[in-house]
């Protein structure tokens, strides 16, 4: 799956969508390749709450490895995919889409000016892959 | 064939054990209290005695066969320490009897407090933690205890090799420190320079565990410890390894501050299927006090005429009690039998026999495997389970072709600094022709791996099941079995 | 004896890794503290060591020599032979953690129906493979219930009539826990209530910790008290006697959130305080937040059921520094025997030594209560204990009974200052009519001055 050129990535795997101060967040293909099959996943948010970036706002479980989403950009989380909460199993299956998992009210947009782009990230992946 | 549960073998009015008419009065039990439901099940003893025989025999055991798992120690397990921890005057004893009544306990855990203190060079050992994990939350509260004691409020790093056990981590955090890693360097000992750079005044402690869990012998550990000390910081030993060290030893000598034991790894009490472990746990001389309450001392001294009189003691400024009444009294009764049959001129042997049995199988598999750390080991080692011209196998899949060679497999992915990692611990029990057949079991499995990869791959076949399905269990949760009455 | 090789194959080994001598074996370790000279005994052989165990246990008076009528959270039962037949089976006894699910179906089913047994028993969604004992399970539902609320309720209420060791067990463990206020079990003047502890709750409670049958022995209704808990949005757990359970209603009725207990009662002998068994479930809601092994059923690759270790993904090989209990053993062959006590008990089995336990506890009771200087203090239902006001100091009395070879109650003195000479005491299905009989004259031979 490749990685969706309009959107940046975090090292620590996440993705964000922008549109208008509102960021969309999920974790990328690598990462749910890299966990293997998703068995649980809780949010560790509410809408309203503020997160800071490299604050943790989901937990992801796999069988073999647990893993914590970062938020890759700070602000007020506005809405959550809590339809996510049954279907972790679309963080496998559609990790850049159906399994995005909250929007957050960027405070500090230039935060995402630290993000890599796609190609970036895509060599980025591939390096840790040798 | 599968076994069904006990459940599915109920049969309504059946009975196991009959118990006696009683002979006093009936008393009714006000119906706001009356049980309606029993949803138990229903068998006769034939039916227990047979479908737990039959479970039994699905199960790998240390009676059946060898275990090479790393860093647990599955040494034999004596039978006498079964005999000796059924007899009467130990099983049948209430934790709350008058002291009077119980001096043979005590003395025996009097004695079992000084042989391990002795043993491991701590002159304080509390025999109360129910497991190791639960021995390492003892060493770290004292630690926590000991600074606060000393007004010394600012320390709140915990410092953990990166090779270190999960519980090392978890069990820091859990008594509220942040988990500062420290690396390992291309020898596998701690790296000295990542050590120091991360040693201040906000160091709480260290959590060492040598031989480390690559089974190699900590080098620089005299260095080591005199890093910590002397940024102010404590040294917490786990004890997981101290088979490897065994009268040979004591981490005391070194300057260890805190160290647990692992009766049922190096004193030879069963694992029975996942526990009960226990933890008892050594002390410094300047930690005896913070020692969890209470512990076994002598309350009125002995003379050639009588014995002392023995009783329980609360460490003055005690971090508390770990659990109800005072350890796992029937694990203490068995190391205690086997401490006595090595005795002090013994114990060396049993260090003695782990490491070269650990070593004369590194040898046998060295060049066959890749060696993590190629120097000489201790208890254990550590391999990697890849080869570059078997491309797709893993170190999980050697494990499960090890079981066609009726072997337990190895520790697998763990430590986690070894890719691939199979650790492989032999113990002392074995014998040279156990180790020859696993090697040999081994070697066949590295050249399968090159010609008939499929065969790892779709590995185990000769065992009562093949590959569960993990993914499943998780996502369907099935906790319980289904039972007819709960259900309608 | 347990270590086979012979010298000949010591040295051939040796020979293979390349060294003359053992001691070349230990060349990393700083020679200067080499083999210390141990101050150990010398070592015996099997047969001295089983007397020397034996002299030991022989200076123990045990519940054989004593008419036992001691409880206080460790209770005097008969355990039937076919329980230590099964344990005794070293493909239990020698197995390790069943982490390769293949070769250990025998333990990873049997744990499966322990969790089955004791979901059943307390009526429970989901029990874990156990912890170590009821102490520590009391403190693992208080983390459980820190980590519910992720450490934004910080106030633990617990009942002052929850096990002492029990209590103290939490304070320990939540001693690295600035911010959490233990409260509930301070000393008061005259009894606590249900509505004294009820005051204490709020929107800052985490946690509401009651027993039942309580450590004096009663049997309350906790229906009315769990509402007001759960007003708050509070966890109420409840610490059980599982063999109580037999014969009344299991906490379930009265929407416990999460049920511990000690499961020494199923089988499991005294041995002088352990190892004993941690019971632990709860709701189908804190599942994923139960700490401890989970067995789960699932299927191999040809369809086949089979068990396997589940939801580890929470534990501390897993999460390392984010896990929230260290635990990583469980009572493994205690929780085996429980398993297997339960399972020959059964229904009938469970319910009548549970009646017998009931039956005779009311006897003894009704005797004493006649006794000249005895008084039975009324507290409401009991199961198999209950409190006595003795003429004397509890502690006095004890040793004159143990005179008679009998085990007196328990001093509830140590733990509750306001009841000096009270006896706690405990009647099973190991006490004849005979036995409360000789128990009732001696109380009045002892105290007939």
């Amino acid at each position: 799956m490749s990685n969706p050129s309009n959107f940046k990535f975090a090292k620590t795997d996440e993705w964000v969508s922008v549109e208008g101060n509102v960021a969309t967040i999920g974790v990328s293909d690598y990462a749910q390749s890299q966990l293997s099959d998703i068995v649980y996943l809780e949010f560790l948010v509410e809408p309203g709450d503020e997160v800071a970036k490299g604050d943790s706002f989901v937990t992801l479980e796999s069988v073999k490895a647990a893993a914590d989403v970062a938020a890759p950009v700070s602000g007020k989380v506005v809405e959550l995919n809590e339809a996510l909460t049954d279907d972790f199993e679309a963080v496998n299956a559609d990790p850049f889409g159906r399994a995005w998992m909250v929007k957050v009210e960027m405070s500090d947009p230039s935060e995402l000016e630290s993000l890599m782009s796609a190609d970036a990230y895509t060599a980025y992946c591939e390096e840790r892959d040798h | 064939m599968t076994e069904p549960t006990i459940f599915e073998i109920s049969s309504p009015g059946r009975a196991g054990v009959k118990f006696p008419t009683s002979d006093v009065p009936e008393m009714d039990v006000p119906n706001e209290f009356l049980r309606a439901e029993l949803p138990m099940p229903e068998v006769s003893e034939i039916d227990v005695i047979r479908h737990f025989t039959r479970l039994s025999q699905l199960n790998y055991s240390i009676d059946t066969g060898f275990y090479p798992l790393g860093s647990c120690t599955m040494k034999y397990n004596p039978r006498i320490n079964e005999v000796t921890a059924r007899l009467a005057g130990f099983a049948k004893v209430h934790p709350l009897q008058p002291v009077e009544t119980v001096q043979g306990s005590l003395a025996l855990m009097h004695d079992l407090q000084n042989w391990l203190g002795e043993i491991s060079g701590f002159p304080g050992v509390t025999l109360q933690p129910a497991a190791g994990a639960q021995g390492e939350y003892v060493g770290v509260l004292i630690i926590r205890a000991y600074h606060k004691d000393r007004k010394d409020n600012k320390r709140t790093k915990m410092l953990i090799p990166d090779s270190a056990h999960g519980t090392n981590p978890a069990t820091s955090s859990m008594s509220g420190f942040d988990v500062v890693g420290v690396a390992t360097d291309k020898n596998g000992n701690v790296d000295l320079e990542s050590l120091r750079a991360v040693c201040d005044d906000t160091v709480a402690g260290l959590m060492l565990t040598n031989p480390n869990t690559l089974g190699l012998f900590e080098q620089d550990v005299v260095e080591v410890i005199n890093i910590v000390h002397e940024a102010g910081g404590l040294v917490y030993g786990d004890g997981a390894n101290l088979n490897a060290l065994l009268g040979v030893l004591r981490p005391g000598d070194l300057g260890i501050d805190i160290m647990h034991f692992n009766l049922h790894k190096t004193f030879s009490t069963p694992h029975g299927g996942g526990g009960p472990g226990s933890g008892p746990v050594g002390v410094a001389e300047h930690l005896v006090d913070y020692l969890p309450c209470p512990t076994v001392g002598i309350l009125e001294e002995g003379s050639e005429d009588y014995p002392p009189l023995y009783g329980f003691i609360e460490p003055a400024k005690s971090i508390g009690r770990m659990k109800a009444f005072y350890g796992h009294f029937g694990m203490l009764v068995r190391a205690y039998t086997y401490i006595s049959m090595y005795g002090k001129d013994g114990l060396k042997k049993i260090a003695e026999g782990s490491v070269l049995n650990a070593n004369y199988l590194m040898m046998l598999l060295k060049d066959t495997y890749k060696l993590a750390y190629d120097r000489l080991c201790m208890h254990e080692f550590v391999l990697e389970g890849h080869w570059p011209d078997a491309p797709g196998i893993h170190a999980l899949d050697i494990a499960k072709r090890l079981m066609d060679y009726n072997f337990h497999p190895p520790t697998n992915y763990f430590p986690l600094i070894v890719p691939e990692a199979l650790m492989i611990e032999p113990t002392e029990t074995e014998s040279k022709q156990s180790l020859d057949l696993f090697a040999e079991a081994m070697i066949k499995i590295a050249e399968e791996a090159k010609t008939q990869p499929e065969l790892l791959k779709s590995a185990p076949h000769n065992t009562p099941i093949g590959r569960l399905d993990e993914v499943k269990a998780a996502k369907d949760l099935v906790l319980c079995c289904w039972i007819p009455e709960r259900n309608t | 004896m347990f270590i086979p090789n012979t010298e000949a194959e010591r040295n051939e080994m040796l020979q293979k890794v390349g060294l003359s001598k053992i001691e070349d074996l230990f060349s990393d370790v700083p020679k200067e503290f080499r083999y210390p000279d141990l101050n150990l005994p010398e070592a015996v052989s099997e047969m001295e060591a089983l007397q020397n165990l034996k002299d030991l246990a022989i200076a123990n008076d045990s519940t054989e020599d004593l008419i036992c009528f001691l409880g206080a959270g460790a209770y005097n039962h008969y355990i039937p032979a076919a329980v230590d037949a099964i344990i005794s089976r070293g493909e239990f006894l020698t197995s390790y953690t069943p982490y390769q699910p293949e070769v250990s179906q025998g333990t990873l089913q049997a744990i499966f129906e322990y969790q089955s047994l004791v979901a059943s028993l307390t009526g429970m969604d989901v029990s874990n493979a156990s912890h170590y004992d009821g102490a520590t399970s009391a403190a693992e539902a208080c983390v459980l219930a820190y980590h519910h609320f992720r450490g934004k309720r910080t106030k633990f209420v617990l009942s002052r009539y929850l096990h002492p060791h029990y209590r103290e067990t939490i304070k320990t463990y939540f001693q690295g826990y600035e911010d959490i206020h233990i409260m509930g079990d301070q000393v008061e003047d005259g009894m606590q209530t249900r509505e004294d502890l009820l005051k204490l709750v709020d929107y800052d409670t985490a946690i509401v910790y009651v027993q039942y049958p309580d450590f004096l022995g009663r049997v309350q209704d906790f229906k009315a008290f769990a509402e007001q808990v759960h007003a708050f949005g509070a966890i109420l757990a409840v610490s059980v006697n599982p063999l109580a359970l037999g014969l009344i209603k299991p906490p379930s009725e009265f929407d416990a959130d999460i049920v511990t207990g000690e499961g020494q009662p199923l089988g499991i002998p005294l041995s002088y305080g352990g190892p004993y068994l941690g019971i632990f479930t709860t709701k189908n809601e804190f599942i994923r937040k139960l700490s401890g092994r989970l067995v789960g059923e699932t299927v191999d690759n040809e369809g086949k059921r089979g068990y396997v270790l589940t939801l580890t993904a929470r534990e501390q090989h897993i999460r390392r520094s984010r896990a929230t209990s260290n635990i990583c053993t469980n009572q493994g062959i205690i929780a085996l025997t429980s398993a297997v006590y339960m399972s020959l008990l059964g229904k009938q089995g469970l319910k009548k030594v549970a009646k017998l336990n009931y039956d005779k506890a009311h006897y003894a009771a009704d005797q004493i209560s006649k006794l000249k200087g005895f008084e039975l203090v009324n507290l409401g239902s009991f199961f198999n204990e209950f409190v006595v006001r003795t003429p004397i100091p509890v502690n006095e009395l004890n040793l004159l009974l143990l005179d008679y070879d009998i085990l007196g109650g328990y001093d509830l003195s140590t733990d509750y200052p306001e009841l000096k000479n009270h006896m706690l005491l405990a009647v099973t299905e190991m006490n004849t009519k005979d036995d409360i009989g000789y128990l009732v004259e001696t109380l009045q031979e002892v105290t007939n001055d």
